[in-house]
């Protein structure tokens, strides 16, 4: 059985520092897939380089029985491969419908059609609008994106994400500087998304990981170190040992976690 | 506690925009008959460069590729016009698509590698083919007439068989049609989903290709309809100018198009316009009174524009509207 995406040996070096070693997983179709490790443990290199910002040393990535390892970003973007960025990446100077309605445009293959006034493409618009309604900002589509607050900002990130239909949802550290309220509606949201999109999160919010994961990868220097259910990398001896150190202490993933 | 309940969303569009657009219009088309033949043509080159402006508009100010070689596929327009007219037809409208062809296709040519350059890059070579463009104009002499220039290009006439247009007023006439369905076309452009999507790159390229843009396509496209303005704007140059030569297409023409964007306000396209009227005023009327200090003033109206309308007139509001400024 394949996953969905699939990565093997994937591999990126800079100079002599190797940052991704090696690393091989499958994200089961419909999975909650995260991906956690300690500072500098490669996730986001990992990250750039499933989405196509940064080009593999050595190793494979494939996504839906396709080889999309040597495919630019905005191939696999259409091939179904959605992201979120770390830092929120929107339009600022646009109105937070037109963020949207710049991914529903391209997904209805109307990105350079130069005769209607955008407003006018009446299908785009309304799914602009469903994806603001599924992520809670259907009040604020008239607003200047850059008036957003930082929650918002994520809300909005999704939204836009989303608005492309893509069957793999990629999202780095989607939690990072959100409040605890504004991360549990985020895990909220994640989860409500259904057994069609399929989700890869790097995130470094343990609580998140473990509220949604159904999967859970562990990276540790460039290496996968874990791998597998929430319960067997909580057990895990070495995944305590390299997030805290030797001193390995039980409440790490006890506390707070349901 | 109270909440603060949300806005609602802006109206679709107050009347007030179209009123004035209205007048604009009816006083424009008025002037020849209230104002003498020599202002006419001024304002006839204001036209004309107004166009050169809008075009550069949507390049620099929707897509935010700025661009200091506007004067290339300006100058490929106005040789093809003045070229066409000695040795080839009269008929205005004919020149005017074969100058957009002209200016177009050297946008295409030179694009094809130049809108893979970024920022200050992509600002950089535009200048360097506008110099080479420049310096071609000036050496081929069998084509261009070298540094003399293509003189005596007889007068426009508007449709086959029609008289030669003599009287300033009806070129001029002639002249703000022709600008009006250009800029309309760039306007309409300007709104439509591609509009949008220019404003994405502008914004965000990385992010528009994560949602599967592929971004080389927009910005070739929109520098090609940009080229293609500018060539357009050349010919109606020539229609009144009935002369051109090198200076036509020289890194100034590209310098005052661009200074005719950031005072007129970016991405408005009808800022750029009223940019554009300043600029030619300012050069072509101020400067002989100062002893040809033009270029000084240019100077001076484009720091006093940068401090004082950092958004241009197009993004500056009156205190007592509650417009939003525009993107």
């Amino acid at each position: 059985m394949t996953g969905l995406l699939e990565v093997e040996g994937l591999t990126r070096r800079y100079g002599s520092l190797v940052a991704l070693d090696g690393v091989s997983l499958s994200v089961a179709a419909g999975a909650r897939h995260a991906v956690i490790g300690p500072n500098g443990a490669g996730k986001s290199t990992l990250f750039a380089l499933v989405t196509g910002s940064l080009r593999p040393s050595a190793g494979r990535i494939t996504f839906d029985g396709q080889d999309v390892t040597r495919r630019s970003d905005h191939a696999r973007a259409r091939a179904g491969m959605g992201k979120t960025f770390q830092h929120s990446s929107l339009f600022t100077s646009l109105p937070v419908l037109d963020n949207v309605a710049m991914a529903t445009q391209r997904a209805a293959g109307l990105g350079m059609a130069m005769l209607r006034p955008a407003g006018r493409h009446a299908a785009v618009r309304e799914q602009a609008m469903r994806q603001l309604e599924l992520v809670g900002l259907a009040g604020r589509a008239a607003a200047p994106a850059a008036a957003l607050s930082h929650g918002e900002r994520r809300q909005l990130e999704v939204a836009v994400a989303l608005a492309t239909s893509p069957r793999l949802l990629l999202l780095d550290e989607p939690t990072a500087g959100l409040s605890a309220a504004d991360s549990a509606r985020f895990a909220e949201l994640v989860a409500s998304l259904g057994q069609a999109v399929t989700v890869l999160l790097i995130e470094h919010d343990l609580d998140v990981v473990f509220r949604l994961a159904t999967h859970v990868t562990v990276l540790h220097l460039g290496r996968v170190l874990a791998d597998g259910t929430p319960g067997e990398v909580r057990a895990d001896e070495t995944v305590q040992r390299a997030y805290l150190g030797d001193a390995a202490l039980d409440d790490l993933f006890l506390e707070g976690a349901p | 506690m109270t909440t603060v309940t949300e806005a609602p969303p802006a109206p679709a569009r107050p009347a007030r925009p179209r009123v004035a657009a209205g007048v604009v219009l009816a006083l424009l088309a008025l002037v020849p008959l209230l104002v003498p033949a020599n202002v006419a043509d001024m304002l006839t080159r204001v036209l004309a460069f107004a166009l050169l402006a809008i075009g550069l508009d949507l390049l620099t100010g929707v897509a935010g590729m700025a661009s200091l070689g506007q004067a290339a596929p300006f100058g490929a327009g106005a040789y093809t016009a003045a070229l066409l007219a000695k040795h080839a037809t009269t008929v205005g409208p004919v020149q005017l698509v074969a100058a957009a062809l002209a200016g177009g296709l050297l946008a295409a040519a030179v694009g094809w590698l130049l809108v893979r350059a970024r920022g200050t890059y992509f600002l950089m070579l535009t200048l360097a083919v506008a110099e080479i463009v420049h310096e071609l104009a000036g050496r081929w002499e069998g084509l261009t007439g070298g540094t003399n220039g293509l003189a005596g290009v007889p007068p426009v006439s508007l449709y086959p068989g029609g008289p030669p247009v003599r009287l300033a007023g009806v070129l001029y006439w002639y002249v703000l049609a022709a600008v009006l369905v250009c800029a309309g076309a760039l306007w309409v452009v300007s709104r439509s989903a591609f509009g949008r999507t220019l404003r994405g790159v502008r914004d965000n390229e990385e992010r528009m290709r994560s949602l599967g843009y592929r971004t080389f396509v927009p910005r070739y496209t929109v520098f090609c309809i940009a080229g293609a303005a500018a060539g357009a704007a050349g010919s109606l140059w020539v229609a009144q100018a009935r002369f051109v030569s090198p200076a036509d297409l020289g890194f100034e023409v590209s310098a005052m198009a661009l200074l005719a964007v950031v005072i007129g306000g970016r991405g408005s396209l009808w800022g750029a316009a009223l940019g554009a009227a300043v600029v030619v005023l300012v050069r072509d009327e101020l400067s002989p009174q100062l002893g040809g200090r033009g270029p000084l003033v240019l100077g001076l109206v484009f720091v006093a524009a940068v401090y004082l309308l950092p958004r241009g007139f197009a993004g500056t509001r009156l205190p007592w509207s509650r417009d939003e400024p525009a993107p």
